[in-house]
């Protein structure tokens, strides 16, 4: 039973799952990390998921899909920092205000341009890697490990190369420490001579961004189609996984790792035993909120996470 | 710069500060022209229609007021949990289990009579909402985890667990169905009882022979939300709970200064929230459709934060908010049959969304205008 569950291609499955909670959640840290909630990430996830298809569709490229579904994650992203980093308004507010935009325009365009609301992807990206060698023709072990980590989306191994650039942007350039620092303390930060505002701004242009390239894998990628909603609260997930991994890249990507070894674990555990499929559609919700209770006490969040920059007058 | 003027001008912005909703309702209005423009049609004809259709009548009326129901539950259950600076995204969930609840003793209890049953069920459908928030209140108040991501997986969890629950009470297939062996389509329990169900305001009017369209969804519950914000409005301003409530809410550690337990009142806060988010089974469940289906309330809980926002948390100012999401509801609905579906309904969502933003961003600037002038 444990040799049907904890295949190679369950892991594959656990990586697959993991990419977009991976991309948006290292959205989730960019933007955090400079001092911006973006709870935004899910609308924006969900409106690039159809900006990917519709762009696809459209261009008869899927590069240039996911590049247009990066541009409105970025366009997205733009808008929150408009109302949160200028305007100063609460920055919950400014995503739910997201979201709500993403649930409605998502649809009204489907409507509009293709009198439907599931949308099929017309293209999708070719494989990147090794062709998986019949059983017997190389070593278990080789062939595993091609499964696992060399037979993926090309999406898969663009998001590897993203995490180790976050990493290094964050913790190992000048850059990153400006952009710690407007997080931590904007007041002492602004007194060096970092301009506060821009970072804000490039930190969520960023996630906005990754949001989208989210958006773009879940469309064109896992459903090879779009349909309302699809998001599905991963955006949340995604932030709940930030948090659990410190509001760090690596630690953002083990914990959405988690995620997909929980969800891919669920659907497996469905066809041995006979578990009602509402309770598997719950494990990822249910795994968040655990989570969430387990990383208190260990979690500290950037100190100035969540509050407007304000410049001390006189 | 005299004293005069600037008390004139302090006076002048108090007042545009109070009318905020309505600069970013008539900002909204014009963005939404502007994609209406776009799709290649008149947006002031649009607008006529619009208006003219869900407001024009006494049907229209009683429609826009019943879509304007559930609304001024979810958007009371955000202003109350906000008063006590909680964030309460999981409306949604929230009446997922309090109308399932209601639906439940609904079709269970089919022998009480209607005077012991009707408020039976009106306190099932408060009770599984209160529940559902009190599980993020207590992580909150006692772990200090955000409820906005707890409250919005609590939606989800609360989506697949009715649906379990429905598929478990599914009722039985009518006879049409089983000769033409047809399946439920979505799921849906048995109707609630006679005895458990909320009059519509239409036989109530008739009876004082004031003319009004019978087939109107317009019910009892109406007047309940009407009493839940006048309740709101009663615990909020006029009890010590809600003096504590708003001072937690206000300014945290001086709360807990004061002496005020901190925990105590946010989970308070999370459980009345809930209640009021159940309460919307009230109005769908125990006034229209009669039974529980998992297609019946959409995106409530997020409209309720717009609809809280927009009447600036105070509970007048909600069911205001409520009652003009109401228009735009119908009224996009109605717009949306009328031009064949050229103009999709879901235009009204896009403007609700410009709303939210507009009016935090208008509230944001007068906020700072009016602080530069004092500062001056």
């Amino acid at each position: 039973m444990i040799d049907s569950i904890l295949n190679p291609d369950f892991f594959a499955s656990v990586i697959r799952i993991a990419i977009p909670l991976t991309l948006a959640g290292l959205g989730g840290v960019f933007s955090e990390k400079s001092g911006v909630v973006n709870i935004g990430l899910e609308g924006i996830m969900l409106t690039s998921a159809f900006a990917a298809v519709a762009g696809t569709n459209f261009t008869e490229n899927v590069w240039l899909g996911i590049l247009i579904a990066a541009i409105i994650g970025i366009l997205l992203g733009l808008i929150h920092a408009i109302v949160t980093v200028t305007f100063k308004a609460n920055q919950i507010v400014s995503g739910v205000a997201i979201n709500l935009f993403a649930s409605g325009i998502t649809v009204f365009l489907s409507w509009l341009w293709f009198h439907e609301t599931q949308i099929m992807a017309l293209k999708s990206l070719p494989i990147w890697g090794f062709k998986i060698p019949n059983p017997g023709e190389v070593s278990p072990l080789v062939r595993s490990l091609i499964v696992i980590f060399a037979h993926h989306s090309p999406m898969v191994y663009i998001t590897l190369f993203i995490i180790i650039i976050s990493h290094i942007l964050i913790f190992k350039t000048p850059f990153g420490l400006r952009l710690r620092s407007v997080g931590e303390y904007p007041q002492a930060a602004d007194t060096l001579g970092i301009n506060v505002i821009s970072m804000r701004y490039i930190a969520v242009l960023i996630s906005g961004g990754l949001a989208g390239l989210a958006g773009s894998f879940l469309s064109i990628e896992q459903a090879h189609f779009f349909v309302k909603e699809m998001s599905g609260g991963r955006g949340f997930i995604a932030l709940a996984a930030m948090i659990f991994g410190k509001w760090t890249p690596i630690g953002t990507v083990g914990a959405a790792l988690l995620f997909g070894a929980g969800e891919a674990l669920a659907i497996r555990l469905q066809g041995i035993f006979t578990i009602p499929v509402q309770f598997i559609n719950m494990v990822p919700y249910l795994l968040a909120i655990f989570v969430l209770v387990g990383a208190i006490g260990r979690a500290t969040a950037p100190a100035a996470d969540g509050i407007p920059y304000e410049k001390e007058i006189g | 710069m005299n004293k005069e003027k600037i008390q004139k001008g302090n006076l002048f912005f108090s007042i545009v500060e109070k009318v905020t909703p309505i600069i970013a309702i008539i900002g909204a209005l014009i963005i939404g022209s502007i994609v209406i423009l776009l799709i290649g049609e008149d947006p002031i004809q649009v607008y006529k229609m619009m208006f003219g259709l869900a407001i024009g009548n006494r049907d229209g009326w009683g429609n826009v007021l019943f879509r304007a129901t559930p609304l001024i539950f979810t958007g009371l259950a955000v202003a109350f949990a906000f008063r006590c600076g909680l964030f309460n995204i999981g409306g949604e969930g929230q009446v997922y289990v309090g109308a399932f609840l209601a639906a439940y003793v609904g079709f269970t209890f089919i022998n009480f009579p209607a005077i012991i049953l009707i408020p039976l069920t009106i306190a099932a459908s408060a009770i599984g909402g209160a529940f559902w928030a009190t599980i993020p209140g207590v992580l909150k108040a006692k772990k200090g985890i955000h409820e906005v991501i707890i409250t919005i997986m609590m939606n989800w969890i609360a989506a697949s667990f009715t649906f379990y629950l429905a598929l478990l009470y599914k009722a039985p297939p009518t006879e049409a169905m089983r000769m033409a062996g047809v399946q439920q389509m979505i799921p849906h329990t048995s109707e609630i009882v006679e005895a458990a169900r909320l009059p519509r305001i239409a036989s109530i009017l008739s009876k004082i022979n004031i003319q009004f369209p019978a087939h109107n969804p317009l019910n009892v519950s109406f007047i309940i939300a009407i009493i839940a914000a006048f309740l709101v409005y009663y615990i909020l301003w006029k009890t010590s709970l809600g003096y504590e409530i708003r001072a937690v809410g206000y300014n945290q550690t001086a709360s807990e200064y004061a002496g005020i337990n901190i925990s105590k009142n946010i989970i308070l806060a999370m459980m009345i929230s809930g209640a009021l988010a159940g309460l919307v089974g009230t109005n769908e469940l125990m006034g229209y459709k009669f039974r529980w289906r998992q297609d019946l309330f959409t995106n409530l809980g997020f409209n309720g934060i717009a609809v809280a926002l927009l009447g600036k948390n105070h509970p007048f100012g909600v069911v205001l908010a409520a009652i003009l999401f109401g228009i735009l509801s119908y009224g996009g609905a109605l717009v949306n049959i009328f031009t064949g579906g050229k103009i999709p309904r879901e235009l009204i969502m896009v403007i609700q969304a410009v709303i939210v933003i507009l009016v935090v961003i208008s509230d944001e600037i007068i906020k700072r205008v009016i602080l530069r002038r004092k500062a001056e």
